[in-house]
């Protein structure tokens, strides 16, 4: 993967820059000490490593809108960071730039169940805001796997989904309203607490644009009140076609579960090995859950059992407790770490048409055959998110490069058939060099355009989401 | 004399329509619900139209942007689908004729009351290939539901009232029909029964439609049969008083296009639900009507007998807690004031996709 020379003025530049940063911020929230950028120089796309030119972390929407106008009138390029839980690389420093963290900007700033929403700085963890509001009885839908750590400013920059969101929506079908700052400084208020906007929808482009077009500090999400319990039933079939089509029988029916995720073998048997969650020994498993009271979970689940039966399920465990309910998610949560404990690993994200399910899933054991590689399938079925997990050997020379190329293949795989290269992490820099398959050069030139409206002078976390040659002009000018 | 209207048969003819246009185009789909349209040349897209995939396990839709909604929705109903979002037939309340279609649809982000619980049009929207101002065919999203690859041009393009492109095709998710419904109705002053509808909305019983109107306080109940009764009985104990339970969906359909509201202007209010009142009770002593839905969040307003369509009180009442859009009447400006910088970058988009600023020129400032 490549990026950018770094720019020699701005390095020569660095000592100039740390003090008028200084100049517009208390002592504690810049940090130059390279001992300290270090902690800076990766997110969770760990295979890349830049330590930024300087860190700051702003307290409030006027410290951010200082430091982009500093930064904007020296010419110096700012990599915003959320909780640096990116897979995509979304938040990869380059050597000339400032990383302009939210994390210290967590506070509720308003909490509203008449008409439901919570405000809230961006800084603040995913789960934290549904912490603000589970005692009263409410929650916030959208729910990554990383919810524990992730900030709401990369969600609204990666629009962020989780397993639930086959009913929920993502991040952009959650988000009411933003405080942006624009690289020039300028602060923004975006939506608020009502319906639609009064022109363009600007808020749904900001929503995803990872970065791209501004520092979102503030946000206004739709908070929802907490179903009165969820129930789920892990199945396990012989094959992957006839876990495929139990699905599409199930969406089908017009059943909405809050989520139905799918584990191919190798991902069932490693987590196994590392949870020991008692799942079945099989080809394919699902889990499949239901919210509503207890009387609903039922009647559900009865449904869903007929249709599981059709499909001769060699195992079919419905929970009946708390303690089950746990099990049944234990494995499936525990995933990302079982492959951990196996080998290095390289987590895709595409998206599929749900129908092409197993098609892809043969190309897939086939590709991988072909170069050697193991791959274990874990994924939210119910909407053909996917996210096959590459095994390879980080120590061994060339197994890192071997498993990029299987990975873009598999991604290419997904948008012949009808899908896309991310479904909810992002490009970042990660399929940056990817764009090219989903989108020809007009797709592309509109969304630089977007791009030019926000940040003219292409300083806002430049060389990412879209391939280099593509950019290079309006990086130059 | 009237320029002839252009009705392009492809998205290949219809970029070399645009490219070779020497003034504006006024574009629009069946111009049943359309806000307001530009000067120049009609442009309709009634020519680009079927629909290209439709895959009910998968439940998604792709289709040409002149496919009439009213097709559509025919053939989702065969197979128990729908569009959840509830489209409004906005033609009775302005006046207009012709076939609306889901170009029209998205182009206007329409959404009925079932928006509370699902959402509007954009949020069903998952792909949208669009003529830009240049005459250049642009594609964003596609035909699956979770897609974050490069910024999101399909939430733009929804409700951009054909400003940035000329919408040709639109892909969208499909709900499946719940095999039952049921609406509670309650006679009660408007300040309670708007009160009520916050309440149900903050319930986990999952209303999928809140409105108050001349029939008084209403919700919606959908799903599994058995679900659905348990979820009226226990909103029924939630909120006490004497609820009646009709069935079908005739006072939906009535809120959703805003029926009963056909003298003088009209006016669309997107507010904060908790201000609905306030801004009503700004029209006391001026003869109007309104219905409610979203829970307050959406308030349709008929006013008669001011001169500016009553927009400098609607619009007074409605500053900090939401906007207001003019649907039919005249003032100085149907779509809302904006704020500077959105104002500043709304312009400034306009100009990238529409350089020659021929697309519905001017309608939204």
């Amino acid at each position: 993967m490549d990026m950018p020379l770094p720019d020699q003025r701005i390095l020569h530049a660095r000592d100039g820059l740390i003090a008028r940063l200084r100049g517009v911020l208390p002592a504690d929230a810049v940090i130059a000490d390279p001992a300290e950028t270090r902690a800076y120089e990766c997110d969770a796309l760990a295979a890349y490593r830049c330590a930024p030119l300087a860190v700051v972390l702003p307290r409030s929407t006027a410290e951010v809108s200082a430091v982009l106008r500093l930064c904007s009138q020296m010419g110096v390029k700012v990599v915003p960071r959320g909780a640096g839980t990116s897979l995509a690389g979304g938040s990869f420093p380059t050597a000339d730039c400032v990383v302009l963290g939210v994390a210290r900007m967590n506070a509720v700033i308003e909490t509203d169940y008449d008409n439901r929403f919570i405000r809230v700085q961006t800084g603040r963890t995913n789960l934290a805001v549904t912490g603000a509001v589970e005692a009263d009885g409410w929650f916030y839908a959208p729910d990554p796997s990383s919810q524990v750590a992730c900030a709401i400013a990369g969600n609204i920059a990666m629009n962020s989904g989780g397993a639930h969101c086959l009913k929920y929506g993502v991040t952009t079908n959650n988000l009411l309203g933003v405080t942006i700052v624009l690289m020039s400084g300028e602060v923004v208020e975006i939506g608020g607490p009502w319906s639609d906007a009064p022109g363009l929808d600007l808020l749904g482009v900001i929503c995803g644009s990872e970065g791209q077009l501004g520092v979102v500090t503030e946000a206004y999400l739709r908070i929802l009140p907490k179903p009165e319990g969820a129930r789920p039933v892990l199945m396990g079939f012989a094959a992957n076609e006839v876990a495929g089509a139990c699905v599409a029988d199930i969406i089908r029916a017009g059943l909405l579960p809050v989520a139905i995720e799918f584990m191919d073998r190798p991902c069932i048997r490693a987590c196994e090995d590392f949870a020991k969650a008692g799942y079945p020994d099989c080809e394919a498993l699902l889990i499949v859950e239901v919210e509503g009271s207890p009387a609903e979970i039922d009647a559900q689940l009865a449904r869903i059992k007929d249709i599981a039966l059709r499909h001769n399920p060699v195992a079919y465990r419905e929970s009946g407790s708390e303690e089950e309910s746990r099990k049944i998610w234990l494995g499936r949560k525990s995933a990302f770490g079982a492959m951990g404990n196996i080998a290095d690993y390289m987590c895709l994200d595409g998206t599929i048409p749900v129908s092409e399910l197993p098609y892809v899933l043969r190309r897939i054991a086939e590709m991988s055959a072909a170069v050697g590689l193991s791959v274990a399938n874990v994924f939210h079925a119910g909407d053909g998110n996917m996210h096959p997990l590459i095994l390879y050997n980080a120590n061994k020379p060339g197994d890192l490069e071997l498993c990029e190329a299987l990975g873009a293949d598999i991604l290419k795989l997904c948008v012949e058939v009808g899908g896309c290269l991310t479904g909810e992490h992002g490009v970042g820099v990660e399929k940056r060099d990817l764009m090219t398959v989903q989108f020809n050069s007009a797709d592309l030139e509109a969304q630089l355009r977007v791009k030019d409206v926000f940040d003219p002078a292409w300083l806002l976390n430049p060389a990412k989401v879209f391939p280099l040659d593509v950019t290079a002009s309006r990086r130059a000018s | 004399m009237t320029p002839l209207a252009l009705h392009p048969h492809s998205e290949a003819e219809l970029g070399e329509m645009i490219r070779a246009a020497q003034g504006p185009v006024s574009l629009r789909g069946g111009g049943t619900r359309g806000v307001a349209y530009g000067p120049g040349t009609v442009l309709e897209t009634a020519g680009l139209s079927g629909i290209s995939l439709y895959e009910p396990g998968a439940l998604t839709l792709v289709a040409a942007a002149g496919t009439p909604l009213a097709e559509v929705e025919a053939v989702l109903s065969a197979q128990g689908q729908r569009l959840a979002f509830e489209a409004p037939d906005l033609r009775r309340a302005l006046q207009r004729q012709g076939v609306s279609t889901l170009g029209g649809v998205v182009a206007t982000n329409a959404s009925g009351p079932r928006r509370v619980q699902t959402g509007a049009a954009r949020d069903h929207l998952i792909g949208v290939r669009f003529v830009d101002g240049m005459g250049s065919v642009v594609k964003s999203g596609g035909r699956v539901m979770k897609n974050v690859t490069g910024l999101d041009l399909v939430k733009l393009m929804a409700g951009s009232h054909g400003t940035l492109g000329v919408i040709t095709q639109v892909a969208f998710k499909l709900q499946a029909v719940p095999e039952c419904a049921v609406t509670l109705q309650t006679q009660v002053p408007l300040s309670a029964g708007l009160a009520l509808l916050r309440r149900a909305l903050g319930s986990p019983f999952e209303v999928s439609g809140a409105a108050y109107g001349t029939f008084g306080a209403a919700l919606r109940v959908e799903g599994m049969q058995a679900s659905v009764r348990y979820r009226v009985a226990s909103l029924k104990a939630l909120l006490g008083g004497d609820w009646v339970e009709t069935a079908g969906d005739a006072l939906w359909v009535g809120v959703r296009d805003a029926q009963g509201l056909d003298d003088g202007a009209l006016w669309r209010v997107s507010c904060k639900p908790t201000a609905a009142e306030g801004v009503v009770a700004a029209l006391a002593g001026v003869a109007h009507q309104a219905i409610f839905d979203w829970g307050g969040g959406l308030i349709w307003i008929a006013v008669q007998g001011l001169g500016d369509a009553g927009a400098a009180l609607i619009r007074g009442a409605v500053a900090g807690v939401g906007h207001a859009t003019l649907m039919r009447g005249t003032c100085a400006a149907a779509f809302a004031p904006e704020a500077a910088g959105v104002a500043a970058l709304s312009r400034a988009l306009r100009a990238q996709f529409d350089p020659k600023g021929i697309l519905n020129a001017g309608i939204m400032g």
